[in-house]
């Protein structure tokens, strides 16, 4: 009778973001809306950049011949063309297709790779945990450039060719990531394990992969919306600083907001402002968007630091809500 | 065996957080402390001089690399031999291992020069460029971050998270390239890049033991013309790369500065009848300091990387723009010892920056 009482939340309202909606109040939404609207219409730039952008990224030339290099923003070249005579606003446009791509490659990557070995490691404990947990921090101390660059170096042999320069700029950026997911999720199974009904689940004969997958790491998750915001801002951030190293990708196999912004350091000098202002734009507004949806979601799961409703709205706060679920 | 007793004892369930004091309590000497945390650094940087080997090696060998197209085969196999790259791997690392405990970190292929002369060169304007920025990260970051906590969920701590997520959001380079775009090419009152225009050089490079931190050896020649030379070139740069640690510090100040008004001597202080604003300053502000130690410990990493960036938008010749340098050369054996070096001063910074807060917070030690 008792568990019939409980309301169970609708699906919708249990949706990812959706609660976190419902919940905030004042610039604190203001600040979750903002950033969600620039992720939304960056990613909407990088489905549809064939049909957005005038020309194609490597593209050089036209009906009417070449673009002529370092032209000012307006006629056929809307912001311009660069100092190797690419269209500044088509490069702009697929260099979203690019970054979508490197961060959901890296992520999806490091989130594999640092929560499996998280798992293992806080699971079983000894000397493969110490062994791991000393190598993550010294990774976790390094200047996460630096070894993006020696990662880049190793991948690609200091050079980049095709698809590969999408997939070793991914790769490099996941060795940083790693040890995040891994000190969480270790941390979190470290607690975890010791709790009743894992305990009940060996009992009753439960394999370790059952414990492990079905019991333990379905309750280790609750911080990984948080990082993954995070680490997707530094993504672009580690992308766009590999690139203006020289580490990108290059003009001919994609457009990289980082690639450009380096060819532009000596336009600078000269007073050329279009072919930096607007791919360095386009990075700012993109991490800004993914750190504002970041920021507001830690402040929301944080009780001291969320903006009160007036009237509780919510009649069940998340924990309780998630103690529920776990209870049905 | 009284001792023995008193630890076995101590496990009992519920008493976690007592353990945790007694333990934290016990042996707690600051020169304890430090040592074991001395030695800690051990590993560390035995793990990243060992990972940074095994990655490097992973493309052959560096002279191949650097030299490839330009030597034939024979010339270059005897330059492989001559430097001992056709040896086992193992015995390749372990004399590396054995060359960096002693300091030498190699000599690089293209210019032929030992590493360790490199850092001494080009160690001071890296240093000199971190310090530029810590100072401007210090004079924006933290002062606005008390404000923000102060002015907590009003319109002004809205536009300050704002501005530090701005900060953060903009790339070291990208921040770079707009001041300069704004300053010296637009309003032409500052330089474009170099840390000191070339006459001044001339006077720092006539000086006797040059330190290569510009800053001091400008105040050594006693010109002021000089002093202001340096400085004028040193501002865009130090802004660009303190900016984006400003961010951070501005986060982190108020964050803590909040967490710490919540606490039970403030909620004390505030029924006492002291300001608000006094509560931020006096009161809440130095114990949210301890934590804040702690995190510049990971900036400098960070810091690390931006100077990289940094210092190659602005041509500020110091360690991150000879690495790209060498990088573009393909000399893999500067790579590694400038990698491996920049490693060991993250290393060492952050011991500095623990044993720091230990002397402020006796709870940190062990």
């Amino acid at each position: 009778m008792s568990t019939t009482t409980v309301v169970r939340p609708s699906i919708w309202s249990r949706l990812p973001l959706v609660r976190q909606l419902a919940q905030s109040v004042g610039w604190q939404r203001g600040m979750l809306v903002a950033g969600l609207v620039i992720i939304v219409v960056f990613l909407l730039t990088a489905a549809l950049a064939p049909i957005l952008a005038p020309y194609r990224f490597d593209q050089l030339r036209d009906a009417n011949g070449t673009f002529g290099a370092q032209l000012p923003p307006g006629g056929a070249h809307l912001l311009g063309t660069t100092v190797g005579g690419y269209d500044v606003l088509s490069r702009v446009i697929w260099g979203a297709q690019t970054a979508v791509l490197v961060i959901v490659v890296a992520v999806i990557l490091s989130i594999f790779a640092g929560v499996l070995l998280g798992l293992v490691s806080g699971y079983f404990g000894g000397w493969l945990d110490r062994v791991l947990v000393v190598i993550c921090d010294a990774i976790y101390a390094f200047p996460s450039l630096l070894l993006a660059i020696v990662m880049s170096i190793v991948l690609s042999g200091g050079k980049s060719s095709l698809s590969f320069g999408i997939l070793a700029a991914a790769i490099s950026i996941t060795v940083v990531f790693i040890p995040q997911y891994f000190r969480v999720i270790r941390s979190e199974t470290v607690r975890i394990k010791a709790e009743a009904f894992v305990e009940s689940a060996k009992v009753i004969g439960a394999s370790n992969a059952r414990v492990m997958f079905r019991h333990v790491l379905r309750n280790s998750t609750r911080t990984l919306p948080l990082i993954l915001t995070l680490n997707a801002s530094e993504a672009i951030l580690t992308l766009a600083g590999l690139g203006f190293l020289g580490f990108g990708i290059e003009p001919t196999s994609a457009a990289e907001w980082g690639f450009d912004l380096n060819k532009s350091i000596s336009d600078v000098a000269a007073g050329i402002w279009w072919t930096s202002i607007f791919p360095g734009t386009a990075i700012v507004l993109v991490v800004l968007g993914i750190t504002l949806v970041g920021e507001s979601l830690n402040d929301l799961a944080d009780p001291r630091l969320r903006t009160r409703h007036r009237a509780i709205a919510s009649s069940a706060t998340p924990t309780e809500v998630d103690e529920l679920e776990e209870a049905l | 065996m009284m001792t023995a007793t008193a630890v076995s004892n101590a496990p009992s369930p519920g008493a976690e957080p007592a353990q945790k004091a007694r333990s934290k309590g016990s042996g707690g000497t600051l020169g304890r402390y430090i040592l074991i945390r001395l030695i800690l650094i051990i590993p560390t940087v035995f793990i990243l001089v060992s990972m940074v080997f095994i990655l490097m090696h992973m493309i052959g060998d560096p002279i191949t690399a650097a030299l490839g197209g330009r030597l034939t085969p024979d010339q270059l196999a005897d330059r492989i031999h001559a430097a001992g790259y056709d040896r086992p791997i193992w015995i390749q690392y372990f004399e590396y291992l054995g060359q960096v405990a002693t300091g030498n970190f190699g000599t690089t292929i293209s210019d032929n020069r030992p590493i360790s002369e490199i850092l001494l060169t080009y160690g001071g304007a890296t240093l000199e460029l971190a310090f530029y920025a810590l100072i401007v990260a210090f004079i924006v970051g933290i002062p606005l971050g008390m404000l923000a906590a102060y002015l907590r969920d009003k319109w002004p701590d809205a536009v300050l998270r704002v501005f530090a997520i701005l900060f953060y959001a903009t790339p070291v380079f990208f921040a770079g390239l707009l001041l300069k775009l704004i300053f010296s090419v637009w309003l032409k009152i500052l330089p474009v890049n170099g840390r000191a225009s070339v006459g001044t050089e001339l006077n720092l490079q006539l000086l006797d033991h040059p330190t290569n931190i510009y800053l001091i050896d400008a105040f050594r020649t006693g010109n002021p013309a000089d002093v202001a030379d340096v400085l004028t070139h040193a501002l865009l740069p130090g802004i660009a790369l303190g900016l984006l640690t400003a961010g951070i510090f501005l986060r982190l100040v108020r964050l803590n500065v909040i967490g710490t008004l919540g606490q039970d001597y403030v909620d004390a202080a505030r029924s006492r009848g002291v300001g608000e604003l006094r509560l931020v300053r006096k009161h809440a502000y130095k114990p949210a300091l301890v934590p804040i130690i702690t995190v510049i410990g990971l900036q400098i990493a960070l810091l690390l990387g931006g100077a990289v960036l940094t210092e190659t938008t602005f041509e500020w010749k110091g360690l991150g723009f000879m690495l790209v340098q060498y990088i573009n050369a393909r000399d893999f054996v500067a790579v590694q010892g400038i990698v491996v070096l920049l490693a060991v001063i993250v290393a060492v910074t952050n011991f500095i920056v623990d044993v720091i807060a230990a002397l402020i917070d006796p709870r940190v030690r062990y």
